[in-house]
Protein backbone atom coordinates (compact mmCIF):
# COMPACT_ATOMS: atom_id res chain seq x y z
CA UNK A 1 0.00 0.00 0.00
CA UNK A 2 2.14 2.91 -1.03
CA UNK A 3 2.15 5.85 1.39
CA UNK A 4 0.78 9.08 0.80
CA UNK A 5 2.16 12.74 2.23
CA UNK A 6 0.60 15.36 3.84
CA UNK A 7 1.80 19.35 3.26
CA UNK A 8 0.26 21.92 5.00
CA UNK A 9 -1.42 23.52 2.41
CA UNK A 10 -3.51 20.46 1.68
CA UNK A 11 -1.52 18.47 -1.07
CA UNK A 12 -1.02 14.98 -0.53
CA UNK A 13 2.21 12.83 -2.52
CA UNK A 14 1.70 9.36 -2.95
CA UNK A 15 4.88 7.90 -3.64
CA UNK A 16 4.08 4.35 -6.04
CA UNK A 17 6.59 1.21 -6.11
CA UNK A 18 8.05 2.44 -9.15
CA UNK A 19 9.20 5.31 -7.12
CA UNK A 20 6.64 7.79 -8.57
CA UNK A 21 5.60 10.34 -6.33
CA UNK A 22 1.67 11.18 -7.58
CA UNK A 23 0.14 14.69 -6.42
CA UNK A 24 -2.82 16.45 -5.71
CA UNK A 25 -5.19 17.80 -3.34
CA UNK A 26 -6.81 16.79 -0.04
CA UNK A 27 -10.45 16.37 0.52
CA UNK A 28 -10.29 19.32 2.88
CA UNK A 29 -8.84 21.12 0.36
CA UNK A 30 -11.44 20.20 -2.19
CA UNK A 31 -14.44 20.76 0.19
CA UNK A 32 -12.75 24.33 1.07
CA UNK A 33 -12.73 25.60 -2.70
CA UNK A 34 -16.14 24.48 -3.24
CA UNK A 35 -16.90 23.44 -7.32
CA UNK A 36 -14.06 23.42 -8.82
CA UNK A 37 -14.32 24.60 -12.73
CA UNK A 38 -10.36 24.79 -13.85
CA UNK A 39 -7.31 23.06 -13.05
CA UNK A 40 -4.48 25.00 -14.44
CA UNK A 41 -1.70 21.62 -14.54
CA UNK A 42 2.06 22.18 -15.06
CA UNK A 43 3.87 21.40 -18.41
CA UNK A 44 4.97 17.54 -18.73
CA UNK A 45 8.96 18.00 -18.02
CA UNK A 46 8.54 20.92 -15.66
CA UNK A 47 11.16 21.27 -13.42
CA UNK A 48 9.47 22.19 -9.83
CA UNK A 49 11.57 22.97 -6.67
CA UNK A 50 9.46 22.55 -3.18
CA UNK A 51 7.73 25.85 -2.73
CA UNK A 52 7.21 26.76 -6.32
CA UNK A 53 3.64 27.36 -7.89
CA UNK A 54 2.92 23.74 -9.00
CA UNK A 55 -1.12 24.36 -10.36
CA UNK A 56 -3.71 26.39 -9.86
CA UNK A 57 -7.18 25.71 -8.88
CA UNK A 58 -10.51 27.37 -10.46
CA UNK A 59 -13.52 27.70 -8.57
CA UNK A 60 -17.07 29.13 -9.17
CA UNK A 61 -15.59 32.32 -7.02
CA UNK A 62 -11.74 32.37 -7.11
CA UNK A 63 -8.71 30.95 -8.29
CA UNK A 64 -6.19 29.16 -5.31
CA UNK A 65 -2.50 28.35 -5.84
CA UNK A 66 -1.22 25.32 -5.63
CA UNK A 67 2.25 25.05 -4.35
CA UNK A 68 4.79 22.20 -4.31
CA UNK A 69 5.61 19.99 -1.47
CA UNK A 70 8.15 18.29 -2.85
CA UNK A 71 10.58 18.93 -5.48
CA UNK A 72 10.86 16.91 -9.02
CA UNK A 73 10.57 16.59 -12.30
CA UNK A 74 6.81 16.42 -13.63
CA UNK A 75 6.38 13.14 -15.84
CA UNK A 76 2.39 13.21 -16.62
CA UNK A 77 -0.46 15.26 -15.82
CA UNK A 78 -4.07 14.56 -15.51
CA UNK A 79 -5.45 15.08 -18.91
CA UNK A 80 -9.40 13.67 -17.25
CA UNK A 81 -9.10 17.22 -15.64
CA UNK A 82 -9.42 19.09 -18.55
CA UNK A 83 -13.27 17.88 -19.46
CA UNK A 84 -14.25 16.82 -16.59
CA UNK A 85 -12.50 19.53 -13.14
CA UNK A 86 -14.91 17.85 -10.86
CA UNK A 87 -13.46 14.83 -10.07
CA UNK A 88 -11.29 16.81 -7.89
CA UNK A 89 -14.32 17.51 -5.64
CA UNK A 90 -15.45 13.87 -5.97
CA UNK A 91 -12.53 12.01 -5.65
CA UNK A 92 -9.60 14.26 -4.79
CA UNK A 93 -7.13 11.43 -3.88
CA UNK A 94 -7.80 9.07 -6.48
CA UNK A 95 -8.96 9.74 -9.61
CA UNK A 96 -8.64 13.72 -8.91
CA UNK A 97 -5.12 13.41 -8.72
CA UNK A 98 -3.10 16.74 -10.74
CA UNK A 99 0.51 15.50 -12.10
CA UNK A 100 3.45 12.74 -11.41
CA UNK A 101 6.81 13.32 -11.15
CA UNK A 102 10.07 11.84 -10.28
CA UNK A 103 11.49 12.65 -7.45
CA UNK A 104 14.97 14.68 -6.75
CA UNK A 105 15.26 14.60 -3.08
CA UNK A 106 13.51 11.70 -1.15
CA UNK A 107 14.50 13.38 2.36
CA UNK A 108 12.13 16.30 1.52
CA UNK A 109 9.31 13.66 2.17
CA UNK A 110 10.38 13.52 5.76
CA UNK A 111 9.13 16.72 6.40
CA UNK A 112 5.56 16.28 5.43
CA UNK A 113 2.91 14.89 7.57
CA UNK A 114 1.65 11.52 7.12
CA UNK A 115 -2.27 10.17 7.33
CA UNK A 116 -2.69 10.34 11.33
CA UNK A 117 -0.76 13.91 11.58
CA UNK A 118 -2.77 15.45 8.86
CA UNK A 119 -5.91 14.34 10.22
CA UNK A 120 -4.81 15.93 13.44
CA UNK A 121 -3.49 18.88 12.17
CA UNK A 122 -7.19 19.31 10.08
CA UNK A 123 -8.78 18.88 13.07
CA UNK A 124 -6.98 21.45 14.50
CA UNK A 125 -8.46 23.91 12.07
CA UNK A 126 -12.38 23.39 12.55
CA UNK B 1 -13.29 43.59 11.20
CA UNK B 2 -13.74 41.05 13.58
CA UNK B 3 -16.83 38.86 13.55
CA UNK B 4 -18.12 40.33 16.27
CA UNK B 5 -18.42 43.82 14.24
CA UNK B 6 -20.28 42.12 11.98
CA UNK B 7 -24.27 42.50 11.22
CA UNK B 8 -26.17 40.09 11.27
CA UNK B 9 -29.68 39.28 9.42
CA UNK B 10 -32.77 37.55 10.84
CA UNK B 11 -32.00 34.77 9.01
CA UNK B 12 -28.52 34.51 10.16
CA UNK B 13 -28.67 31.49 12.91
CA UNK B 14 -31.02 29.50 10.10
CA UNK B 15 -27.91 29.42 7.74
CA UNK B 16 -25.86 28.56 10.06
CA UNK B 17 -28.25 25.60 11.12
CA UNK B 18 -28.41 24.90 7.21
CA UNK B 19 -24.64 24.61 7.40
CA UNK B 20 -23.67 27.66 5.21
CA UNK B 21 -20.16 29.31 4.76
CA UNK B 22 -20.62 32.41 6.38
CA UNK B 23 -18.39 35.43 4.99
CA UNK B 24 -18.52 39.15 5.45
CA UNK B 25 -20.19 41.06 2.54
CA UNK B 26 -21.19 45.10 3.00
CA UNK B 27 -20.52 44.91 7.08
CA UNK B 28 -22.57 41.72 7.15
CA UNK B 29 -22.08 38.13 8.05
CA UNK B 30 -23.88 36.47 4.94
CA UNK B 31 -24.17 33.30 3.66
CA UNK B 32 -21.58 32.39 0.48
CA UNK B 33 -22.98 29.58 -0.24
CA UNK B 34 -24.53 25.92 1.62
CA UNK B 35 -23.37 22.14 1.88
CA UNK B 36 -25.00 22.05 -1.78
CA UNK B 37 -21.99 24.34 -3.55
CA UNK B 38 -22.45 27.15 -5.43
CA UNK B 39 -23.11 25.19 -9.03
CA UNK B 40 -25.33 23.44 -7.89
CA UNK B 41 -27.70 26.21 -5.94
CA UNK B 42 -26.84 28.04 -9.10
CA UNK B 43 -28.83 25.34 -11.28
CA UNK B 44 -31.46 24.49 -8.77
CA UNK B 45 -32.40 28.25 -9.36
CA UNK B 46 -32.88 27.84 -12.80
CA UNK B 47 -34.76 24.73 -12.64
CA UNK B 48 -36.77 24.91 -9.67
CA UNK B 49 -36.79 27.89 -6.90
CA UNK B 50 -33.79 28.77 -4.69
CA UNK B 51 -34.51 31.34 -1.79
CA UNK B 52 -32.31 33.85 -0.75
CA UNK B 53 -31.45 36.34 2.05
CA UNK B 54 -30.62 39.26 1.26
CA UNK B 55 -31.97 41.30 3.62
CA UNK B 56 -28.50 43.11 4.09
CA UNK B 57 -29.83 45.28 1.07
CA UNK B 58 -31.51 48.59 1.55
CA UNK B 59 -35.30 49.21 1.62
CA UNK B 60 -35.64 53.12 1.64
CA UNK B 61 -39.17 54.80 2.30
CA UNK B 62 -39.24 57.75 0.29
CA UNK B 63 -42.61 60.07 1.52
CA UNK B 64 -44.27 63.88 1.09
CA UNK B 65 -45.30 66.03 -1.16
CA UNK B 66 -42.03 66.30 -2.61
CA UNK B 67 -41.12 62.88 -2.87
CA UNK B 68 -41.71 62.87 -6.19
CA UNK B 69 -39.75 65.74 -7.55
CA UNK B 70 -37.07 65.09 -5.09
CA UNK B 71 -36.25 62.20 -6.94
CA UNK B 72 -36.88 63.06 -10.13
CA UNK B 73 -34.30 65.78 -9.05
CA UNK B 74 -31.65 62.87 -8.09
CA UNK B 75 -32.50 60.17 -11.37
CA UNK B 76 -33.09 60.52 -14.55
CA UNK B 77 -36.52 58.59 -14.32
CA UNK B 78 -40.14 59.64 -15.09
CA UNK B 79 -41.78 58.94 -12.10
CA UNK B 80 -45.39 60.62 -13.08
CA UNK B 81 -45.41 57.63 -15.75
CA UNK B 82 -44.66 54.85 -13.02
CA UNK B 83 -48.35 53.09 -12.07
CA UNK B 84 -49.19 52.78 -8.03
CA UNK B 85 -47.86 48.76 -7.71
CA UNK B 86 -45.01 49.12 -9.93
CA UNK B 87 -41.22 49.22 -10.15
CA UNK B 88 -38.94 50.55 -12.39
CA UNK B 89 -34.72 50.20 -12.30
CA UNK B 90 -33.14 53.33 -11.77
CA UNK B 91 -29.97 54.98 -11.53
CA UNK B 92 -28.96 57.96 -9.32
CA UNK B 93 -25.93 59.67 -10.93
CA UNK B 94 -23.14 62.09 -9.86
CA UNK B 95 -22.63 65.25 -10.89
CA UNK B 96 -19.77 63.67 -13.76
CA UNK B 97 -22.59 61.81 -14.57
CA UNK B 98 -21.46 58.58 -13.46
CA UNK B 99 -23.38 56.18 -11.40
CA UNK B 100 -24.12 56.53 -7.35
CA UNK B 101 -26.38 53.59 -7.36
CA UNK B 102 -28.67 51.40 -9.26
CA UNK B 103 -31.64 50.80 -7.65
CA UNK B 104 -35.22 49.45 -8.03
CA UNK B 105 -37.92 52.66 -7.39
CA UNK B 106 -41.68 51.39 -6.45
CA UNK B 107 -44.44 53.83 -6.16
CA UNK B 108 -46.55 52.26 -3.26
CA UNK B 109 -49.64 54.01 -2.03
CA UNK B 110 -47.47 55.79 0.70
CA UNK B 111 -44.75 57.09 -1.40
CA UNK B 112 -41.58 55.37 -3.22
CA UNK B 113 -40.06 52.22 -2.02
CA UNK B 114 -36.58 52.00 -2.91
CA UNK B 115 -34.37 48.39 -3.10
CA UNK B 116 -30.72 49.91 -3.03
CA UNK B 117 -27.58 47.94 -3.07
CA UNK B 118 -26.17 47.01 0.44
CA UNK B 119 -23.00 48.09 0.07
CA UNK B 120 -23.89 52.10 -1.34
CA UNK B 121 -27.05 52.26 1.18
CA UNK B 122 -25.43 54.36 4.11
CA UNK B 123 -23.96 56.64 0.75
CA UNK B 124 -28.04 56.58 -0.74
CA UNK B 125 -29.61 57.43 2.30
CA UNK B 126 -27.06 60.05 3.08
CA UNK B 127 -27.70 61.49 -0.54
CA UNK B 128 -31.06 61.51 -0.38
CA UNK B 129 -30.99 63.65 3.00
CA UNK B 130 -28.48 66.12 1.58
CA UNK B 131 -30.42 66.33 -1.85
CA UNK B 132 -33.98 65.87 -1.06
CA UNK B 133 -36.11 68.98 -0.73
CA UNK B 134 -38.55 69.73 2.18
CA UNK B 135 -41.82 67.92 1.92
CA UNK B 136 -39.42 64.98 1.39
CA UNK B 137 -38.33 62.64 3.89
CA UNK B 138 -36.15 59.14 3.37
CA UNK B 139 -36.35 56.53 5.94
CA UNK B 140 -34.83 53.59 5.91
CA UNK B 141 -36.40 50.60 7.08
CA UNK B 142 -34.49 48.64 9.61
CA UNK B 143 -36.93 46.54 10.60
CA UNK B 144 -37.92 45.10 7.25
CA UNK B 145 -36.21 41.70 5.99
CA UNK B 146 -35.60 40.81 2.23
CA UNK B 147 -36.16 37.43 0.46
CA UNK B 148 -35.70 36.71 -3.09
CA UNK B 149 -37.45 33.29 -4.53
CA UNK B 150 -36.32 32.78 -7.67
CA UNK B 151 -36.40 30.13 -10.25
CA UNK B 152 -39.20 28.31 -12.97
CA UNK B 153 -40.98 27.12 -9.90
CA UNK B 154 -41.15 30.31 -7.48
CA UNK B 155 -44.21 31.29 -8.71
CA UNK B 156 -46.27 27.78 -8.52
CA UNK B 157 -44.62 27.62 -4.88
CA UNK B 158 -45.54 30.68 -3.95
CA UNK B 159 -49.44 31.06 -4.86
CA UNK B 160 -49.13 27.54 -2.49
CA UNK B 161 -49.10 30.26 0.26
CA UNK B 162 -50.56 32.90 -0.82
CA UNK B 163 -53.21 32.23 -3.53
CA UNK B 164 -53.39 34.25 -6.65
CA UNK B 165 -49.64 35.74 -6.02
CA UNK B 166 -48.86 34.04 -9.49
CA UNK B 167 -50.66 36.53 -11.45
CA UNK B 168 -48.54 39.30 -10.27
CA UNK B 169 -47.39 40.83 -13.62
CA UNK B 170 -43.43 41.46 -14.14
CA UNK B 171 -42.26 44.19 -12.08
CA UNK B 172 -45.56 44.96 -9.89
CA UNK B 173 -45.81 45.08 -6.49
CA UNK B 174 -48.49 43.98 -4.20
CA UNK B 175 -49.19 43.69 0.05
CA UNK B 176 -50.13 40.05 0.13
CA UNK B 177 -50.18 37.31 3.08
CA UNK B 178 -47.42 34.95 2.65
CA UNK B 179 -48.55 31.66 4.98
CA UNK B 180 -49.71 34.24 7.30
CA UNK B 181 -47.38 36.80 6.97
CA UNK B 182 -47.87 40.11 5.99
CA UNK B 183 -45.62 41.15 2.97
CA UNK B 184 -44.70 43.03 0.41
CA UNK B 185 -44.04 40.99 -2.99
CA UNK B 186 -42.19 42.38 -6.55
CA UNK B 187 -42.43 40.34 -8.82
CA UNK B 188 -38.21 40.42 -9.66
CA UNK B 189 -35.04 39.49 -9.10
CA UNK B 190 -31.75 39.51 -9.90
CA UNK B 191 -31.27 35.63 -11.46
CA UNK B 192 -32.71 36.48 -14.77
CA UNK B 193 -35.55 33.74 -13.76
CA UNK B 194 -39.03 34.78 -12.93
CA UNK B 195 -38.82 34.81 -9.04
CA UNK B 196 -40.15 37.17 -6.33
CA UNK B 197 -38.49 39.61 -3.86
CA UNK B 198 -40.49 39.37 -0.80
CA UNK B 199 -40.45 42.37 1.91
CA UNK B 200 -41.14 41.17 5.51
CA UNK B 201 -40.85 42.16 9.29
CA UNK B 202 -37.50 41.23 10.53
CA UNK B 203 -39.78 39.40 13.12
CA UNK B 204 -40.86 37.06 10.95
CA UNK B 205 -38.30 36.60 8.26
CA UNK B 206 -36.65 33.51 9.80
CA UNK B 207 -40.61 31.47 10.28
CA UNK B 208 -41.05 32.83 6.37
CA UNK B 209 -37.81 31.24 5.20
CA UNK B 210 -38.29 27.89 6.86
CA UNK B 211 -41.90 27.37 5.45
CA UNK B 212 -40.64 28.36 2.08
CA UNK B 213 -37.75 26.20 2.80
CA UNK B 214 -40.46 23.20 3.81
CA UNK B 215 -41.87 23.65 0.13
CA UNK B 216 -39.91 20.68 -1.87
CA UNK B 217 -38.95 22.73 -4.60
CA UNK B 218 -37.08 25.61 -2.89
CA UNK B 219 -33.38 25.31 -1.74
CA UNK B 220 -31.44 27.44 0.26
CA UNK B 221 -29.09 29.47 -2.43
CA UNK B 222 -26.17 32.24 -0.79
CA UNK B 223 -24.02 35.13 -2.24
CA UNK B 224 -21.88 32.97 -4.74
CA UNK B 225 -24.81 31.63 -6.62
CA UNK B 226 -26.42 35.26 -6.73
CA UNK B 227 -23.56 36.38 -8.32
CA UNK B 228 -23.13 33.84 -10.77
CA UNK B 229 -26.50 33.75 -11.77
CA UNK B 230 -26.80 37.44 -12.55
CA UNK B 231 -23.79 37.22 -14.58
CA UNK B 232 -25.14 34.85 -16.58
CA UNK B 233 -28.20 37.44 -16.85
CA UNK B 234 -25.88 39.88 -17.81
CA UNK B 235 -26.48 42.23 -14.72
CA UNK B 236 -24.58 44.59 -13.29
CA UNK B 237 -23.11 44.62 -10.11
CA UNK B 238 -22.22 47.86 -8.16
CA UNK B 239 -18.97 48.57 -7.32
CA UNK B 240 -17.72 45.55 -10.60
CA UNK B 241 -19.52 46.57 -13.47
CA UNK B 242 -20.75 50.31 -12.96
CA UNK B 243 -19.28 52.50 -9.96
CA UNK B 244 -18.93 56.44 -10.10
CA UNK B 245 -16.54 56.34 -12.60
CA UNK B 246 -18.68 54.95 -15.53
CA UNK B 247 -21.78 56.70 -16.77
CA UNK B 248 -25.26 54.79 -17.56
CA UNK B 249 -24.08 55.05 -21.41
CA UNK B 250 -20.68 53.86 -20.87
CA UNK B 251 -22.31 51.02 -19.09
CA UNK B 252 -24.90 50.44 -21.89
CA UNK B 253 -27.30 51.12 -19.55
CA UNK B 254 -29.05 54.18 -21.38
CA UNK B 255 -32.09 52.52 -21.67
CA UNK B 256 -32.51 53.43 -17.69
CA UNK B 257 -32.22 56.84 -18.75
CA UNK B 258 -35.47 57.62 -19.65
CA UNK B 259 -36.53 59.34 -23.04
CA UNK B 260 -38.41 62.12 -21.53
CA UNK B 261 -35.59 63.12 -19.40
CA UNK B 262 -33.28 62.97 -22.02
CA UNK B 263 -34.32 66.49 -23.23
CA UNK B 264 -34.52 69.13 -20.65
CA UNK B 265 -32.48 67.16 -18.20
CA UNK B 266 -32.83 68.04 -14.82
CA UNK B 267 -30.28 65.18 -12.95
CA UNK B 268 -26.67 65.21 -11.29
CA UNK B 269 -24.91 65.09 -14.38
CA UNK B 270 -26.81 65.20 -17.29
CA UNK B 271 -25.15 67.54 -19.49
CA UNK B 272 -22.25 64.62 -19.55
CA UNK B 273 -25.03 62.00 -19.78
CA UNK B 274 -26.87 63.37 -22.80
CA UNK B 275 -23.71 64.26 -24.99
CA UNK B 276 -22.83 60.94 -24.44
CA UNK B 277 -26.20 59.79 -25.79
CA UNK B 278 -25.96 62.26 -28.94
CA UNK B 279 -22.05 61.83 -29.59
CA UNK B 280 -21.02 58.70 -28.44
CA UNK B 281 -18.33 56.94 -25.65
CA UNK B 282 -14.57 56.16 -24.98
CA UNK B 283 -15.75 53.26 -23.98
CA UNK B 284 -18.74 50.51 -23.19
CA UNK B 285 -19.29 47.85 -21.68
CA UNK B 286 -19.78 44.20 -23.35
CA UNK B 287 -20.36 40.66 -22.69
CA UNK B 288 -17.22 38.07 -23.23
CA UNK B 289 -16.67 34.59 -23.49
CA UNK B 290 -13.46 33.02 -23.08
CA UNK B 291 -12.37 29.96 -24.68
CA UNK B 292 -11.14 26.84 -23.29
CA UNK B 293 -12.44 26.66 -19.19
CA UNK B 294 -10.52 29.38 -17.15
CA UNK B 295 -12.43 31.28 -15.99
CA UNK B 296 -11.14 35.19 -16.68
CA UNK B 297 -11.84 37.32 -14.07
CA UNK B 298 -12.35 41.02 -12.93
CA UNK B 299 -9.10 43.30 -13.56
CA UNK B 300 -7.75 41.34 -16.08
CA UNK B 301 -6.42 43.19 -18.78
CA UNK B 302 -8.03 42.99 -22.88
CA UNK B 303 -5.85 43.36 -24.88
CA UNK B 304 -6.53 43.02 -28.79
CA UNK B 305 -5.11 41.06 -31.60
CA UNK B 306 -1.48 42.97 -31.43
CA UNK B 307 -1.05 42.89 -27.63
CA UNK B 308 -2.10 46.63 -26.79
CA UNK B 309 -4.24 46.28 -23.32
CA UNK B 310 -7.77 48.22 -24.78
CA UNK B 311 -9.70 47.39 -21.37
CA UNK B 312 -10.37 45.53 -18.68
CA UNK B 313 -12.56 43.13 -17.15
CA UNK B 314 -15.35 44.29 -14.19
CA UNK B 315 -16.68 41.20 -13.66
CA UNK B 316 -15.79 37.24 -14.69
CA UNK B 317 -16.38 34.00 -13.64
CA UNK B 318 -17.59 30.36 -15.17
CA UNK B 319 -21.24 30.09 -16.11
CA UNK B 320 -22.83 26.72 -14.76
CA UNK B 321 -25.37 27.16 -16.66
CA UNK B 322 -23.58 28.40 -20.14
CA UNK B 323 -21.09 25.81 -19.04
CA UNK B 324 -18.15 28.63 -20.28
CA UNK B 325 -16.25 30.98 -18.57
CA UNK B 326 -18.34 34.37 -19.15
CA UNK B 327 -17.01 37.86 -18.04
CA UNK B 328 -17.91 41.84 -18.82
CA UNK B 329 -15.54 44.27 -18.99
CA UNK B 330 -15.23 47.89 -20.90
CA UNK B 331 -13.62 48.37 -24.46
CA UNK B 332 -13.55 51.06 -26.94
CA UNK B 333 -16.64 51.33 -29.48
CA UNK B 334 -14.52 50.49 -32.17
CA UNK B 335 -13.86 47.05 -30.36
CA UNK B 336 -17.45 46.36 -29.19
CA UNK B 337 -19.25 44.70 -31.92
CA UNK B 338 -19.92 41.25 -31.29
CA UNK B 339 -18.28 38.81 -32.91
CA UNK B 340 -14.80 40.82 -32.24
CA UNK B 341 -11.88 38.89 -31.00
CA UNK B 342 -9.82 40.15 -28.38
CA UNK B 343 -7.48 38.16 -25.71
CA UNK B 344 -7.12 37.80 -22.08
CA UNK B 345 -4.04 37.71 -20.70
CA UNK B 346 -4.59 35.43 -17.20
CA UNK B 347 -1.45 33.85 -15.75
CA UNK B 348 0.72 35.15 -18.26
CA UNK B 349 -1.37 32.70 -20.90
CA UNK B 350 -3.28 34.18 -23.76
CA UNK B 351 -6.84 33.24 -23.49
CA UNK B 352 -9.17 34.03 -26.48
CA UNK B 353 -12.21 36.13 -26.02
CA UNK B 354 -14.96 36.82 -27.75
CA UNK B 355 -17.19 39.88 -27.44
CA UNK B 356 -21.05 38.18 -27.25
CA UNK B 357 -24.20 39.84 -26.64
CA UNK B 358 -25.74 40.27 -23.16
CA UNK B 359 -27.50 38.09 -21.72
CA UNK B 360 -25.49 35.33 -21.46
CA UNK B 361 -28.44 33.18 -21.26
CA UNK B 362 -32.11 34.67 -22.16
CA UNK B 363 -33.94 35.52 -19.28
CA UNK B 364 -36.91 34.04 -18.59
CA UNK B 365 -39.11 36.89 -16.63
CA UNK B 366 -43.14 36.34 -16.39
CA UNK B 367 -44.88 37.60 -19.37
CA UNK B 368 -48.65 36.69 -18.26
Amino acid sequence: MAKVYYSEEHEWVRVEDDGVAVVGISDYAQQQLGDIVFVDLPEVGKELSKGDEAAVVESVKAASEVYASVSGTVTEVNEALADTPNLVNESPQEDGWFFKLTLSDQSELEELMDEAAYADYVKGLE
Amino acid sequence: MSDNDLLRTPLHDLHVELGARMVPFAGYSMPVQYPAGIMSEHRHCRSAAALFDVSHMGQILVTGEKAQAGLEALMPIDLSTLPEGQQRYALFTNSSGGILDDLMVARLAEGFMLVVNASRKHEDMAHLTENLAEGATAQLLEDQALLALQGPQAASVLARLSPGVDKLPFMHVADVEIAGFSCRVSRSGYSGEDGYEISVANADAAALARRLLEEEEVAPAGLGARDSLRLEAGLCLYGNDIDESTTPVEAALTWAVQKSRRTAGGFPGDKVILEQIEKGVERKRVGLKAEGRAPVREGTAIEDKDGNTIGRVTSGGFGPSVEMPIAMGYVPPAFSAVGTELVARVRNKAVALEVVKLPFRAHNYYRG
